[in-house]
This record gives C-alpha cells, sequence and structure tokens, in this order.
C-alpha cells in the first residue's frame, strides 16, 4: 500500500515534468499548453521570487497542461483538477527539504480530507460544480501543506475548511466541453487559495464555520446549482462569446433554435 | 472506498469519464469477445459523441479494446498502432446515459455487442451484451457465462464455485425469452481459475472472465 503511494508520488512528479518538457506542446483542440513554461521562465528571469507560491502555480499549469495533453498523471481528486495538490505539495517539499516518506504521509492525510468530502458533499463537477473539484482539490492540498508545516490533524482539517468555504459556488463551465478552458488557470490559481489557508491556519486562524459544516455548506450549494453549471458545458465561460466562438471552430455547433449553448457536431 | 480512489487513479487524461472509464469499457469488450478482434465498429453516443474527440474518448475506447490499462501511455498513438480494423460512429441524439458507447467485435468466427456507460470517476456500467439487458461494473472479478435457458444449468455453475472456494458477491442473469439465448453475471469475491471447464455443462456454452486488476485488497 505504501509503495503504491510513493510510486503516486512518483508520476505526480513526472506529469509535471512533462508538462515542463516542451514549451510548444498543445492540446488536441490547440486551446491549451505552453503556459507552465512561460510562468517557469518568469521565475527563471528573476522578475519574481521562487517561492511556494510560485512555484506552485507552474507545477499546477505543468500538470494540468500534461493531463489536456493525453499525458499521465494522478486524479487528485480528479482529473480536472490533478494540478493542485501534488503544485503545493511538491513545491513546498523541493523549497524545505522535506523527505519523501513525509509527503507520503501527507498524500495519506489528504485522502483522508478527500473521503470525508465525498462521503458528505461530492466529488464531482458534474454533481455538485467546480468547487466540488478544483474546491476539494484546494482543501485537500491545504490540509496537507498544514501538516508538512507541522501542524495538528485539526489544523489540516481547518486549513481545508478555508480553503473550501473561499471556493464554495464555484461553477463548472468547461469552453466546448473540454478540460482546459477555465480548469487549467483554475488549477493554477487553487494553489494559492490552499497555501494561504494552509498559512493562517498555521497562525491560529479558525474557520468559524467547522469543516464538517462546511461540506454541507457545500452540498447544499451543489444542489442548487442549475445544471448549467454543472459541467454540461451550457453556461458560464462556455457560453461566451468567446468560449461559443472557440467550440464552433472545433466543429460543434449550436443546436438550431437553442440558446442554451448545447452543442452538437456539424 | 479507498485512499487510492481519491489520490488515483493514475490515468492518461483528460478525463476519468471520458478518458479512463472509456478505457475501462473497451477492456471489457475485448474480455467478451474472447480472442483478438478482426474488426472493431464503435459507437459514441451523447457527451461522448459531442466532447469525445477532445477528451480523446475515441482513443481510450479503442485502446482499451486492444487491451491498455488506462495508464498506458500508448493510448495516445493507438490509431497509428492498432493491429485490426477499426470504424467510429457518432450519436449525439439518445436516450442512454450521456457517457455511453456500442462496442461491436468480430474475428473470423464470432462476434459480441456491447453497450456501456461510464458513469463518473472512472467507472463503468455494462447495460446490455449480445441484445440482452445486463447490468455490471467491473469492480468485482466477473464471470459472463453465455449459456442457454436450461433448468439446472445454474444451480450447476454455482455449484461448482461453491466446491472451488468462490464466494459470489452479486449474480443476475437475463434472458431473451424462454428456452432461449441467456447471459448469467456473476461478480466473485476471489480470483476465479480453471472456469472454462463450465462449458463442458451445456453445449455451446461460453465462459469469459473479467478480472479487476485494480483490485488493491484481492
Amino acid at each position: 500500500m505504501r509503495t503504491h503511494m510513493h510510486e503516486t508520488l512518483r508520476v505526480m512528479r513526472e506529469a509535471i515534468a512533462a508538462g515542463l518538457s516542451d514549451k510548444d506542446a498543445r492540446s488536441h483542440s490547440g486551446m491549451s499548453g505552453g503556459n507552465a513554461c512561460r510562468m517557469k521562465s518568469f521565475i527563471d528571469s528573476g522578475s519574481i521570487e521562487d517561492n511556494v507560491y510560485n512555484r506552485a502555480t507552474v507545477y499546477a499549469l505543468a500538470t494540468s497542461e500534461t493531463n489536456a495533453n493525453m499525458g499521465k498523471i494522478v486524479a487528485a481528486p480528479t482529473a480536472g483538477a490533478s494540478g493542485i495538490l501534488p503544485a503545493v505539495l511538491i513545491a513546498f517539499s523541493e523549497l524545505n527539504r522535506v523527505d519523501d516518506e513525509r509527503v507520503v504521509d501527507a498524500l495519506y492525510l489528504t485522502g483522508d480530507i478527500g473521503m470525508k468530502i465525498a462521503k458528505t458533499a461530492s466529488l464531482s463537477g458534474a454533481e455538485c460544480g467546480c468547487q466540488a473539484e478544483c474546491g476539494s482539490a484546494a482543501a485537500m492540498a491545504a490540509a496537507g501543506l498544514a501538516f508538512l508545516m507541522g501542524g495538528t490533524y485539526e489544523q489540516s482539517e481547518n486549513a481545508a475548511a478555508l480553503a473550501l468555504k473561499s471556493l464554495l459556488g464555484l461553477v463548472c463551465d468547461p469552453v466546448a466541453g473540454l478540460v482546459e478552458v477555465p480548469c487549467i488557470k483554475r488549477n493554477a490559481t487553487g494553489t494559492s487559495v490552499a497555501i494561504t489557508s494552509a498559512n493562517m491556519s498555521m497562525a491560529g486562524i479558525e474557520s468559524v464555520i467547522p469543516f464538517d459544516e462546511v461540506l454541507v455548506a457545500m452540498k447544499q450549494v451543489g444542489r442548487t446549482m442549475p445544471e448549467q453549471l454543472r459541467e454540461t458545458a451550457q453556461g458560464g465561460c462556455a457560453v461566451t462569446a468567446t468560449g461559443m466562438r472557440i467550440a464552433r471552430s472545433l466543429g460543434l455547433k449550436q443546436r438550431r433554435g437553442d440558446e442554451s449553448g448545447t452543442f452538437v457536431r456539424e | 472506498m479507498d485512499v487510492f480512489d481519491i489520490i488515483g487513479p493514475i490515468m492518461i487524461g483528460p478525463s476519468s469519464s471520458h478518458t479512463a472509464g472509456a478505457v475501462k469499457l473497451g477492456n471489457v469488450a475485448r474480455i467478451l469477445l474472447g480472442s483478438e478482434p478482426a474488426k472493431a465498429t464503435i459507437t459514441l453516443y451523447g457527451s461522448f459523441a459531442k466532447t469525445g474527440k477532445g477528451h480523446g474518448t475515441d482513443k481510450a475506447l479503442l485502446a482499451g479494446i486492444c487491451g491498455y490499462t488506462m495508464d498506458d501511455a500508448g493510448i495516445k498513438t493507438v490509431f497509428e498502432d492498432c493491429p485490426f480494423e477499426y470504424e467510429f460512429k457518432y450519436e449525439e441524439n439518445s436516450d442512454y446515459h450521456p457517457n455511453t458507447a456500442l462496442i461491436e467485435l468480430s474475428d473470423a468466427e464470432m462476434s459480441v455487442k456491447m453497450r456501456g456507460a461510464s458513469v463518473g470517476a472512472g467507472r463503468i456500467e455494462v447495460q446490455e451484451v449480445d441484445g440482452m439487458e445486463v447490468s455490471f461494473s467491473g469492480d468485482f472479478n466477473t464471470l459472463i457465462i453465455f449459456h442457454s435457458d436450461r433448468r439446472g444449468i445454474i444451480a450447476r455453475i454455482t455449484t461448482w464455485l461453491s466446491e472451488n472456494g468462490i464466494n459470489i458477491a452479486f449474480m443476475r442473469v437475463f434472458r431473451l425469452s424462454k428456452d432461449d439465448k441467456a447471459v448469467m453475471v456473476i461478480e466473485t469475491d476471489q480470483k476465479v481459475a480453471g472456469y472454462k471447464i463450465l462449458e463442458s455443462f451445456q453445449d455451446g456454452l461460453r465462459v469469459e472472465y473479467y478480472e479487476n486488476t485494480h483490485a488493491r485488497n484481492a
């Protein structure tokens, strides 16, 4: 079992490396690719500091671009939100020389947080929107980071509550129905929510609403979210003028007389 | 549910439902044919038809039929590497689950037709085999037994399983009509070895077996 978690960590590192290996790689749709390298160059040029926030941004972009390009990733908890957790844990452990055994411990803890979310709320965008995917991933990453910073289980759970509260209500609105726009950049920005939440928790800042109750809120928000905003590509970014233009250029056209933004292949 | 359902699976992207689940559907179809196919016809329905190309659903289904696992980097280039003839069809409007595929496979001697859906997080449900409504997930080791609807055959097979130390987790029997073609789906807690002997229990009976290699506790 523990060997399998080490293997999981190895695949996470490979997915980051793959995303940084070719700045010209593009996904099948042509919508994504190259931004992990762009962000890394910006750090390497000295324009911004090489700290946990910025390195995690690069790593989240890298994993998510690898995913969009049909590379090998670890769903954490889903493929669409696979960038956040490895980015935060690996960026922090590199900068602070944390050994792999401890990172593996952190992964087990984040799995426990994820199971609690799955049990009370959901990890599915189709069911509860992106709060269930990037929101859950950020909560898990925050908990894992608090642990790596020396926090107790309570501090980890508190960090997860802080992160999840910040992303409650986040909609799932993928352009052309593909796991690319806005998913990849949501993975990148999701890392900052996770890191800030872990830092606040370690500073002693408590979530007024406890983790268990945040999960109930998440489920309730998901239940009342219209179907158009739950992975159907019928709302939000997917039906903006640009989103629709991209979908059309990929050979999808809007159904005649249907204003909802449902696409069919031409 | 265990920790590796949350931190996992290790898979080729971009989507657990549209890519990883699609590979698994292809895997089961290959098992049902029981041999290397000569030809595959794959129909994608609903969301699979609409967004399947961008998600690599077509490649994932074909790779599954070729016997690849969901973490095989070769999925991306399967169109070039596939050793048999294949064809894709797209049906956007259907009453099926939005992530449904119909897979028809044939070799020189026989053919099989399977319809299944990818129901989320890489999990699947096989819903139809050779015109018979079935329901199984591949979460267990699964025996799929094509037989004729005759009195006593179920008892003989379950007795054999019991005598060989196999516990049945779930079991369902489906038939076209009385005395006609039927299929028995038996999901077991243990791995099943030597199951081909069941083919001697009835003329024309055929047994195929899907082993859940992802079951970490097995």
